[in-house]
């Protein structure tokens, strides 16, 4: 499989949030402004890379029996790193995460990948998997803070985009606004597949779609 | 009276499902039937609290003492992890029903992140210990009561005609979103 491929693989068919609902705790949290889905979203990615790095190269050596806690391990290690990055170099960043930080831990995107996929796979296509599926996070986390931000503050990545004085659905920047900006989005990348799904469909075999129809 | 504000903030103006987004995967993934909803929210009862005690004994008389702060977040996983592992042992030989009711929870619970996200808000809190242990028992409340709210609607929404688009979790996010909005009245 070629780089784009795979790259593209965990952007669109295996989307970790709207494909895979995965890590939906972040997803939530931390998308009131998409300054902050960015910020989440590139963690994420450097814990995932380097996490799956790890567990590649190290997959002859862990014995079969206790390998999620030493995957845990080897997140949570990561985790600390990325967090006492942040705390030095992005700090504004670092406490609009807050508690979210240390959770990337318990984010099932990463111990699923380590173990569906680094642990079986070279260094090279584990850490392009990684790059793949933390993109595809990223972008995804992005979108969701764009939306919010612009519908609850009428800026998007701190640009004033509406006027100052419009009055603004707030409840988009509250935790209500999240889940039901999520569910409208899923619903929508739903319905589009559906329907693409239906053409191609079509294309390929006129009878069956007409009788589906 | 600070007890009392920590018990019922943790269970309706911070619930930690709807208004923190703490532990979304078992709300989302354990929320189609009641009664595996109610046995999802023991089990987190029981785990949380234990953990909640745990790692705040650990911070206390361990890390802090040694300067080893930075080592939270593996501490509190693998204790976490540990624990888990434990009180499934522990079940299995001294109560096998209770072990059959929450047996299938308990490995879930491990990634579950309310668990951490407690025993980290206790210690940036700066909790004493009672006000530690009745903080999660109230988050325990708060996650239970919201699991069986949004399982007891999706066992009737799933008798009506959803959109095809929207079947499944989205409207399980959209009826979330709408219960948020309940839950966000007890600000004021």
């Amino acid at each position: 499989m070629s780089i784009l491929q795979e790259l593209k693989r965990g952007i669109f068919a295996e989307n970790p949030t709207f494909r895979l609902m995965l890590g939906m705790c972040p997803t939530l949290a931390v998308t009131t402004l998409a300054v902050n889905g960015v910020g989440m979203g590139l963690a994420t990615t450097a814990v995932l890379l380097g996490s799956n790095l790890v567990v590649s190269a190290l997959k002859n050596v862990i014995p079969n029996q206790v390998r999620i806690p030493s995957f845990i391990v080897i997140i949570a290690t990561f985790v600390t790193v990325v967090s006492l990055l942040m705390e030095a170099f992005a700090y504004s960043l670092y406490e609009a995460l807050g508690i979210f930080l240390p959770l990337i831990v318990v984010n099932c995107i990463i111990l699923g990948r380590a173990e569906a996929y680094a642990s079986k796979h070279s260094l090279g296509k584990s850490a392009l998997d990684a790059l793949g599926i933390g993109l595809g996070f990223t972008l995804s986390l992005t979108v969701l803070g764009a939306i919010r931000e612009f519908l609850g503050a009428g800026t998007v990545f701190g640009l004033q985009v509406l006027s100052e004085s419009a009055d603004m659905a707030t409840i988009f920047s509250l935790p209500p606004g999240a889940f039901i900006t999520l569910g409208l989005m899923m619903a929508l990348i739903n319905g589009l597949t559906a329907r693409r799904g239906k053409r191609s469909v079509a294309r390929r075999n006129p009878a069956v779609a007409k009788r589906e129809g | 009276m600070e007890l009392f504000m920590i018990f019922f903030g943790a269970i309706f103006f911070n619930n930690f499902v709807l208004n923190r987004f703490l532990g979304i995967c078992p709300f989302l993934g354990v929320s189609k039937r009641i009664e595996t909803s109610v046995g999802m929210g023991m089990a987190v009862a029981f785990v949380m609290t234990l953990a909640s005690v745990m790692t705040w004994l650990l911070q206390g008389l361990l890390l802090n003492p040694l300067g080893l702060g930075y080592l939270q977040t593996i501490v509190f996983i693998l204790v976490i992890a540990a624990l888990v592992q434990f009180v499934e042992m522990f079940m299995q030989k001294v109560s096998p029903t209770l072990h059959k009711a929450l047996g299938v929870y308990l490995p879930l619970i491990t990634t579950n992140c309310a668990i951490l996200g407690i025993a980290i808000l206790n210690i940036d809190y700066k909790y004493n210990l009672v006000e530690t242990i009745v903080h999660s028992l109230g988050a325990a409340i708060g996650f239970t009561l919201a699991l069986v709210m949004l399982a007891g609607i999706r066992e009737k929404l799933e008798i009506n005609d959803v959109p095809d688009a929207f079947a499944g979790v989205p409207i399980a996010l959209i009826t979330a979103g709408i219960l948020a909005l309940a839950f966000s009245g007890f600000v004021l």
